[in-house]
């Protein structure tokens, strides 16, 4: 009997000390002396690994510059947020994080993050180095932004060369109304193949384009004091001009109701379900690692509505993208170097091609590399037709309201349920009444 | 020889050599003891729940949004504002979480029941030994022994509508067209259904399994001489020997699936349908993809006291039937 | 003894049921293991149409895997010993004596399993990183804080089970041992917790399993060296691809030694059955 208990206790001890020898080494979120920096990167590549394998080298030689250590963590999409949310109510964060930049006033507003006043700026090259719209979108106007740009991403139309040329389509839509005919030619009877797919379950995506489109049909989700203004009658022809596709229109694959990701279109696309999809540039590299040839598909702008309503704005993209921020408390200075570093010219150029990204610097824009014709496409989007998200603080509330309300929309008119105007406007006020409430 | 035997034996054998302490010391002895094996439960309780549980509590009434969160402690007091916007059922967000409730409660009470009694069935039917039935026994555990992802993300790729087996058979065995969608809509609710038994039936088996194996089998010989049917035998000897686990797993099995987050979670994202918009959920976008850590915590708050009245009722409800009995 | 014809047919019937339910994840899980990623994808078939076992070998390498795994081994299987060592003294107080606070203490316990994780996962998070800055052993971030909240998470439940099967021990056997100059622990290390072994082993198990599906508090109370495999599978999903084929492979691995580990355990639960014929 006690030789068992003695063997219970050793074991315990045994584990403890595995556990604890870990701790070790595994504890080091902060504590980062002026030698060291901990970086949270986020998931850019076509896996964590690719991540690591990409920025390794890159870190090695930031190393080699400046004798400072990178301790890299790439974290998932659907970690991040919760990671730096609870980073920020300790005071133990990492050195540098990357953020959605349509985060960047909601975490701005916790002031964790390092102010870039003038003396920051310098420090990392000047405001100057940054393409103006990627600048946009990195906190509330009026305020000293609390992140920069890293990747620049911007909105496209990919659609299949063959499936076009079998449907005798010669050139890609030009408004948005010829992509609806076009869906609609591209559709066949059976539900073998339609015109397109969409990420409907996907509240960001959903609230992307009822931004996107809002712009379009003149519309505003936010007044010029910032109360939300969802329910307006432009608004509501935004949301509609989305759900249509797939309520009244049917050339949208009915399972994009259920695609709660971008990827999950992206599989509706490579396997010749869907003519067409709207992604961001970096959607190349999932549909070419679902094995889709790059000679086989194109890009164009997504079109816009002919002729813009009313007031409607040429916008045909969100200013999208991640932005790079440092953590206040931590190794500030070291943090500024290697976010300069990151945002140098040759770096981007690097880091960019890797990532399938734009660059977000205007000498890194002129690289060689962005000349092709789809990069261009994309660059010129980015910096001519797209519009920042709204930069408010609560604009994630804004991305789960909206977004959410258009999934429920979507869902009903998957399952067979037309969405009239009436729906998509008693829904939006209900978003409008819960993101008001909130508080 | 059987393991009590042995280990009574053991303890004869260690007694005898041992000294006898003086009668005073040891009953003093005896008097801290119980407290001294509570004490390491006390103290992680303590730590895990407890302390982050008043805590969790005190920021129910602070207005804790984006602004404060760095420094939490000087949140604003929000007074019972949070509760009000929870509970205010002309408000979007008190209607939302009503709905939610209910769907969560419907959810519960499914999973809890439907569980119990496959766990139920099955158990009695491996009572017995009949060849196979230690590979069923360990078939059945399986679904418990995936990590809960790996075991609800394969659930999700069947339900899907174009690619999935779900569909596939069904349209195979003609019963549907095949183009059903399982994960939006009011399926979802269906589908959450059986995703959240399949996980969890495995460990009412396990408990009333090891429950059963500690029924005396002499009184099963009797009840069978006196002609006792299989029914009977279950009905009149079973359920009541096993009345004080049964207890206890229901409450578990209710409490757990009712804060489940983690099935819901893997089997919709973020992005739940509202036929299946279970409260976990909820309370985590309120929380956490929303900012708004006070409001959060006051529905969580508020799910706690309900759940306090209702294992309260339970407990008041089932020790005084047993009580009777 | 006797089994009628009816049991029986309900016995077939009823238990290849269940199999059927049980077990047809497990095998799209072994066939979508076995296809390249492109087939997958596409329609669902029963058979794939090449097998590939290429996602078996990629498996270790679009993820560390490995690592994850023995985080995840050694996570559970610590916050499970721990809780049921823990689990066991406490039972056996409450089972045995009679003392000032022993219904608060019951019901406060069970009552712990009512929280809703997320109220208390940001103050549980901010403890941790205090007691980190103040002793400089650090919880968050680590196996050890992952261990002790794990434990905790399946205290609640394993206390009010062992109570149970604790007052179904005889206490003649209690009295036996006392009569023989036994003290209280070498009474419940000889007599309560052989007599109560399957009782231990289901708890046991779960506290396992509690700690080997959590999701929630991993997710953020880890960092890359201490992640487990309910989050870290996770990865296999980018934002850019599902790598459906390598998550299913990837759950059939990390299962074997699970299912494993309970193939040997169904021995301490069936030994139960002849301890439980001495009562």
């Amino acid at each position: 009997m006690r030789k068992r208990i003695l063997g219970v206790v050793a074991l315990s001890a045994v584990l403890v000390a595995g556990a604890g020898g870990l701790t070790a080494c595994g504890s080091s979120d902060s504590g980062s002396d002026s030698k060291t920096i901990t970086y949270w990167a986020s998931n850019q590549g076509s896996s964590i690994q690719n991540d690591k394998d990409v920025l390794g080298p890159e870190l090695k030689k930031f190393t080699k510059q400046t004798g400072i250590k990178v301790k890299l963590q790439v974290i998932g999409w659907n970690d991040l947020l919760n990671k730096i949310t609870t980073a920020t109510t300790s005071g133990q964060g990492p050195d540098v994080v990357n953020i959605g930049n349509t985060w960047s006033a909601s975490l701005q507003a916790t002031g964790a993050f390092v102010d870039f006043d003038k003396s920051h700026m310098d420090t990392i090259g000047g405001q100057d180095k940054f393409l103006a719209t990627s600048m946009s979108s990195t906190g509330a106007a009026g305020k000293t932004p609390t992140s920069v740009p890293l990747y620049g991403l911007s909105y496209g139309l990919f659609y299949n060369k063959k499936m076009f040329a079998d449907a005798g389509i010669k050139n890609p839509p030009s408004s948005w109304q010829e992509l609806v005919t076009d869906a609609k030619k591209l559709t066949k009877p059976g539900g073998k193949q339609y015109g397109i797919t969409l990420a409907g379950a996907s509240y960001t995506e959903n609230a992307h384009f009822a931004f996107i489109f809002g712009q379009q049909q003149g519309g505003n989700f936010f007044d010029k004091s910032g109360k939300p203004t969802f329910d307006t009658p432009q608004n509501v022809k935004a949301v509609q001009q989305y759900t249509d596709l797939i309520s009244k229109d049917k050339v949208a694959t009915p399972a994009s109701a259920e695609h709660t990701t971008t990827n999950d279109a992206v599989e509706d696309f490579t396997s010749g379900k869907a003519a067409m999809l709207l992604g961001q540039n970096n959607t190349n590299t999932g549909i070419e690692a679902n094995g889709m040839k790059a000679s086989d598909y194109a890009v164009a702008p997504i079109p816009m509505l002919s002729p813009l309503p009313a007031g409607g704005k040429k916008i045909n993209s969100h200013v999208a993208g991640i932005n790079i921020a440092a953590f206040k408390g931590g190794n500030e200075t070291g943090a500024m170097k290697f976010i300069k570093f990151m945002t140098s010219a040759k770096e981007q150029v690097i880091l960019d091609k890797a990532f399938n990204a734009l660059p977000v610097t205007s000498e890194a824009a002129k690289d060689p590399a962005f000349q092709t014709p789809e990069n261009k496409m994309f660059v010129d989007v980015l910096a001519n037709t797209a519009a920042p998200m709204p930069m408010i603080t609560d604009e994630s509330q804004f991305e789960t309201t909206v977004g959410n309300a258009m999934k429920d929309l979507i869902a009903q008119a998957a399952t067979g349920k037309s969405v009239s105007a009436a729906d998509v406007k008693k829904s939006l006020g209900d978003a409008q009444q819960k993101m008001q409430s909130g508080g | 020889m059987t393991a009590t035997d042995s280990a009574v034996r053991d303890g004869r054998r260690a007694g005898k050599g041992s000294d006898r302490t003086p009668r005073r010391r040891r009953v003093a002895q005896h008097r801290w003891l119980p407290y001294l094996l509570l004490a390491p439960a006390i103290i992680f309780e303590l730590l895990v729940h407890v302390i982050p549980m008043l805590t969790g509590i005190g920021i129910s009434f602070l207005k804790l949004n984006q602004f404060f969160l760095r420094n939490w402690l000087e949140a604003p007091f929000a007074g019972l504002s949070n509760y009000h916007y929870a509970i205010d059922v002309n408000g979007s967000i008190g209607k939302a979480l009503i709905w939610s409730f209910v769907v969560t409660i419907g959810f519960t009470i499914l999973v809890v029941g439907i569980s119990w009694v496959l766990g139920m069935f099955a158990a009695v039917m491996l009572q017995r030994s009949f060849r196979g039935r230690a590979l069923l026994r360990t078939i059945f555990l399986i679904p418990y022994a995936l990590p809960v992802y790996a075991g609800v993300i394969v659930w999700k790729f069947m339900l899907s509508r174009d690619n999935g087996m779900v569909n596939h058979l069904l349209a195979q065995l003609h019963i549907t067209d095949g183009h059903t969608f399982w994960l939006i809509g009011n399926n979802a609710f269906a589908s959450i259904v059986v995703v959240a038994v399949w996980r969890l039936w495995p460990f009412a088996l396990l408990t009333l399994m090891a429950g059963m194996q500690s029924l005396p089998t002499d009184v099963y010989e009797a009840a069978a001489v006196d002609g006792a049917g299989m029914w009977q035998q279950f009905r009149k000897l079973t359920l009541p020997m096993l009345r004080g686990i049964n207890q206890v797993l229901i409450l578990v099995l209710f409490l757990w699936t009712f804060n489940d987050f983690n099935v819901p979670y893997t089997l919709f994202s973020a992005s739940i349908p509202k036929s299946a918009d279970l409260i976990s959920i909820h309370v985590y976008q309120s929380s956490f993809q929303n900012f708004n850590f006070g409001l959060g915590s006051a529905m969580s708050v508020l799910l706690l006291l309900f759940l306090l009245v209702v294992t309260g009722v339970y407990l008041l409800f089932t020790s005084r039937r047993s009580r009777r009995a | 003894m006797r089994e009628s014809t009816s049991f029986k047919v309900i016995r077939v019937v009823g238990l290849t049921l269940l199999t059927l339910f049980t077990l047809a994840p497990l095998y799209v899980m072994i066939v979508s293991g076995l296809k390249p990623l492109s087939d997958v994808q596409g329609a669902f078939s029963w058979i794939p149409s090449h097998l590939t076992v290429q996602p078996f070998v990629d498996i270790w390498h679009t993820i560390p895997l490995a690592r994850y795994f023995s985080n995840s081994v050694i996570v559970s299987l610590s916050a499970a010993l721990f809780s049921v060592l823990i689990a066991i003294f406490a039972s056996y107080a409450v089972s045995r004596w009679n003392f000032r606070g022993k219904q608060v203490f019951r019901i406060t316990v069970l009552s712990t399993q009512m929280f809703p994780g997320i109220l208390f996962l940001l103050p549980l998070y901010l403890i941790f990183v205090n007691i980190g800055q103040a002793t400089g052993f650090a919880l968050q971030g680590s196996r050890v804080g992952l261990i002790i909240t794990y434990l905790t998470f399946s205290l609640p439940f394993s206390i009010w089970m062992l109570v149970g099967y604790f007052d179904t021990i005889p206490r003649g056997l209690d009295e036996a041992a006392k009569v023989d100059g036994a003290g209280p622990m070498r009474t419940l290390w000889s007599v309560v917790i052989p007599a109560a072994k399957p009782g231990i082993v289901a708890v046991g198990i779960y506290s396992f399993m509690t700690a080997w599906g959590e999701t929630l508090f991993a997710s953020v109370m880890t960092n890359d060296s201490s992640k487990t495999l309910a989050i870290g599978l996770r990865e296999y999903s980018t934002q850019i691809s599902v790598y459906w084929n390598q998550v299913m492979a990837a759950s059939l691995v990390v299962s074997v030694p699970v299912v494993v580990g309970f193939l040997l355990l169904q021995r301490y639960l069936v030994q139960g059955l002849t301890a439980g014929a001495v009562k």
